[in-house]
């Protein structure tokens, strides 16, 4: 058998074969990760509106009138503790210690889906006062972004679900330490926007 | 809501018997004919039991070749499609002068210069383009699949899913009026009420969402996936473009994602982003949708660079000239391209500084654009150069391309686009590069790479008469637009009072005549290369080509390469051939390789009804059809097994009987 190459009209011979199977790059978490930058670009677009509605109110209620802040400081606590106690969650997978793990995740879980909770009943509140997305460019502009947020926060929630039964099923096999670092990604990223919708969208709107 | 009993207002929405367009006869007759049509591939499928064949092997195949060729069909049959649309177009603007209304009365032409331009860029250009991604890229790195399989099949289904709703709106309701990119106040609810428009923005939302994935998928495919020792500067160019083009889908798909929900929230619940009252504000979308669609052309025409940048060096028999510098220009196109959105509306009032900075821009992008030309022209100076269809088209690119850029810096001057904006002056520029620069590179990609693909090469002679059609039929079509432009007739005009500009719409209308005698000398060539194909058959490298592709056998075995390939060298296979690289016969591995999955046609086929459903407010069949949609996928997340592997001994058969490389295959032209 022959498979490094002979020369014929160059000095040194050249081996253009990986003779052994080689196990290819998983490109899962850089695959994740850029999907994660385009969502930012959803996100981007949304903001984009807040920044050129922000005072759009239409002679309907101002920022000032409809964001209860002390409300939004426990609600942000919950989705910045939230991320903190996945992070112990990755910790604790790093260690091999699956019950602890999903004792974590299912922290990180409730913690999250309180914050949905407290927003669904914000919304709700907003709504009942006559502050409804339809009411001016500038709550159309609030319900989306923040409605879009917390649509993620949703669905990190569900996946989470859906991933520590699968934990529970497989343990930690590689395939499954993948998919959590993945959530992880996602659910700090989303702590990340959560921190641009705060500053941006709350605060800023109370100030203006 | 139509005036019957509440529960078929429940169970239907707002669909009814009246919804569909049985007043307008040509519609009629159009479903008549996709009917019978339809009704003859189906009947074919069955008589001779292929359904099977084209279910296991096509339909649920995670096989980037496969794919690739399944975007390639679609593209073309969209591109019937949409031209049958441009036919319809030309023909009413030739005869519509004076008393003479034409045959499509202005409701109905709207709908059809919308549904050509958004069919002629979603399903044509994107479907051909991430075809021959998908079927080049992976074999040019000296990869075996793309980094994400089961998702690249997922996307095509939602690129199908997309065309769906783009065809059933011909018969079932109406599609949008409001043009290729939806603007409002148009597109709102007002305006139209109908379900037009929320045929568009579904068939959008899904089509779009495959197109991303497919970006996401490429960039990690490229940058994860390269054989030993590629490294970025030993990219091919396609390899290069597609990769720029990748990560521009990355960054604007959303933005068209998010722009289409805010327009249908406005439809759906009734917000105030776009309408003219409650603070909304209708340039918000003109600014986003154009900060998506300005970036799309270039998503468009990199990888029909990057076709020519294959084909050049091929049939000059040289290397390419000014690899890197190629390089940066794509990469500075790829950045410039996010740049210069405002450019489509100088005139809505930004003031001058602003628009000075966007026609700057603009005019920067030919610089970059420029050093590619210049580059394609110095690798043919003092080559070899073989005149073969591939390298008919890309000459024609070359001349017609480099004319429809000009005309392009003509409108980056912001105050002559003052007059020239909005007028057939800009149709001709914009046809004139989508046409000169992507068609031409679709039809120059398709005639290089068949081979590769099929095993045998395309028809030579019914290739260039496709070519000499499309090449003059483009400019008897669209010359007269940049005259009739100049003279300040705008667009999308239904019919004409002025007797004296009639004859260069006759012009015009013989030009796209032309056109269509291209596209059916390209039907014809496809059928006679099939016919012929034991005359017409190749080995694994009929061209003398310089790219890892062409050292694998044709067509490629579904493993792609027995044994990953290293390179030392830019032109990677000319490297191997110089140093007389033999294909070994024996010592394979067992391969692994991703399994057939039937799971991402199941959930496009329910985002497929869950859109529709949507369209016509059937809200129960929305809900279960999201609802089934997400538990599938989450059904989906628990199979575990998702490899096979190819057996060495197969391995082996496969490349004892067809692995053999021929320097000089029989009947090449090359």
């Amino acid at each position: 058998m022959n498979t490094i190459a002979i020369d014929t009209d160059h000095s040194e011979p050249r081996d253009f074969l990986c003779l052994k199977e080689e196990h290819p790059h998983n490109g899962t978490l850089l695959g994740f990760w850029l999907y994660l930058m385009s969502d930012c670009f959803i996100f981007a677009a949304l903001f984009a509106c807040i920044a050129v509605f922000g005072t759009s109110y239409a002679g309907g209620p101002s920022a000032r009138d409809v964001f209860d802040l002390p409300g939004l400081a426990v609600n942000t606590a919950l989705l910045l503790i939230s991320s903190v106690t996945f992070g112990f969650a990755m910790l604790e997978m790093a260690r091999e210690r699956k019950r602890a793990m999903l004792a974590w995740l299912a922290v990180s879980g409730v913690l999250a889906a309180c914050f949905v909770g407290l927003e669904i009943h914000e919304f709700v509140t907003m709504i009942a006062d006559g502050a409804g997305p339809g009411r001016s460019a500038f709550l159309s502009s609030f319900f989306t972004l923040v409605g879009t947020h917390g649509l993620h926060v949703t669905v990190g929630v569900l996946w989470l679900i859906v991933l520590m039964v699968q934990l529970g099923k497989h343990g930690l096999t590689e395939a499954n330490r993948r998919r959590l670092m993945c959530l992880s990604m996602f659910w700090h990223f989303l702590d990340l926007v959560w921190v641009g919708v705060f500053s941006y969208v709350y605060l800023v709107g109370v100030l203006r | 809501m139509p005036d019957r009993p509440a529960i078929w207002n429940f169970l239907l929405g707002r669909l009814s018997l009246s919804s569909l367009p049985l007043d307008n006869m040509l519609v009629v007759w159009t479903f008549v004919v996709v009917a019978l049509g339809g009704a003859v591939v189906l009947g074919a499928v069955t008589y001779f039991r292929k359904w099977n064949y084209l279910w296991t092997e096509w339909f649920t195949s995670v096989d980037h070749k496969k794919l690739g060729v399944m975007y390639m069909v679609l593209g073309t049959v969209m591109l019937f499609r949409g031209f049958a649309d441009a036919m319809l177009m030309r023909g009413q603007q030739a005869i519509a002068f004076g008393s003479n209304m034409g045959y499509l009365p202005p409701h109905h032409y709207d709908q059809i210069f919308t549904a050509h331009g958004a069919i002629m860029i979603f399903f044509v250009a994107m479907a051909y383009i991430v075809g021959l991604m998908n079927f080049v890229v992976p074999l040019q790195i000296g990869a075996r699949d793309v980094a994400f399989p089961f998702l690249n099949n997922f996307s095509f289904w939602l690129t199908a899913s997309g065309v769906v709703l783009f065809m059933v709106s011909l018969f079932i309701g109406d599609f949008s009026h409001a043009g290729w990119l939806g603007m409002p106040p148009v597109s709102e609810l007002q305006q139209s009420p109908g379900p037009g428009v929320d045929y568009y923005i579904w068939g959008l939302q899904l089509s779009g969402l495959g197109t991303l994935l497919t970006g996401i998928n490429f960039v990690a495919t490229i940058l994860k996936m390269r054989a030993p020792g590629m490294t970025l500067m030993k990219m091919p160019m396609f390899t290069w473009t597609s990769l720029c083009t990748s990560g521009l889908i990355v960054v604007t798909f959303p933005i068209l994602t998010a722009t289409l929900l805010l327009l249908s929230l406005d439809r759906y619940i009734g917000t105030h982003f776009f309408t003219t009252g409650f603070g909304g504000n209708v340039m918000m979308y003109v600014n986003l949708i154009w900060v998506w669609g300005h970036p799309e052309v270039y998503i468009l025409i990199l990888p029909m660079f990057g076709i020519y940048s294959e084909i050049v060096p091929t049939f000059s028999g040289k290397r390419l000239f000014g690899y890197s510098s190629m390089v940066y220009a794509t990469a500075s196109i790829m950045l410039l391209s996010y740049l210069v959105w405002l450019h489509h509306f100088f005139t809505m009032g930004s003031g001058a500084d602003v628009n000075s900075f966007f026609a700057l821009t603009t005019m920067m992008i030919s610089i970059p654009t420029g050093v590619k030309i210049f580059n394609w022209l110095f690798t043919m100076y003092r080559g070899r150069v073989h005149f073969t269809v591939p390298m008919l088209w890309t000459m024609g690119f070359l001349f017609t391309f480099t004319i429809g850029g000009m005309t392009g810096v003509m409108l980056a001057v912001a105050p002559a686009d003052f007059l020239l904006h909005n007028s057939l002056f800009l149709i001709a520029h914009f046809h004139n590069v989508i046409i000169g620069g992507v068609v031409f590179g679709a039809f120059a990609g398709v005639n290089y790479w068949f081979p590769k693909a099929f095993g045998f090469r395309l028809d030579e002679f019914w290739g260039k008469l496709s070519f000499w059609f499309w090449q003059i039929g483009f400019w008897v079509a669209f010359g007269p637009l940049y005259v009739l432009g100049l003279m300040g007739v705008t667009r999308r005009l239904s019919h004409f009072t002025d007797p004296s500009l009639q004859i260069w719409f006759i012009i015009a209308a013989f030009g796209a005549f032309l056109i269509l005698l291209g596209i059916l000398s390209f039907v014809v060539q496809i059928y006679v290369s099939i016919r012929r194909r034991d005359e017409l058959a190749v080995g694994n490298d009929p061209w003398g080509a310089r790219t890892l592709e062409w050292s694998t056998s044709s067509p490629p075995p579904p493993y792609n390469f027995a044994f990953i390939p290293r390179v030392y060298d830019r032109d990677a296979w000319t490297d191997m051939k110089k140093h007389g690289y033999q294909r070994p016969l024996q010592g394979f591995n067992d391969i692994h390789m991703p399994r057939n999955t039937a799971a991402g046609m199941l959930l496009a086929a329910l985002g497929t009804i869950f859109g529709f459903a949507m369209v016509w407010y059937i809200w129960w069949l929305a809900i279960v059809s999201f609802v089934a949609l997400i538990a599938s996928a989450i059904a989906h997340t628990f199979n575990y097994n998702r490899d096979t592997h190819i057996s060495a001994q197969d391995v082996a058969q496969f490349e004892q009987h067809t692995g053999n490389w021929e320097p000089k295959a029989k009947g090449a032209t090359a």
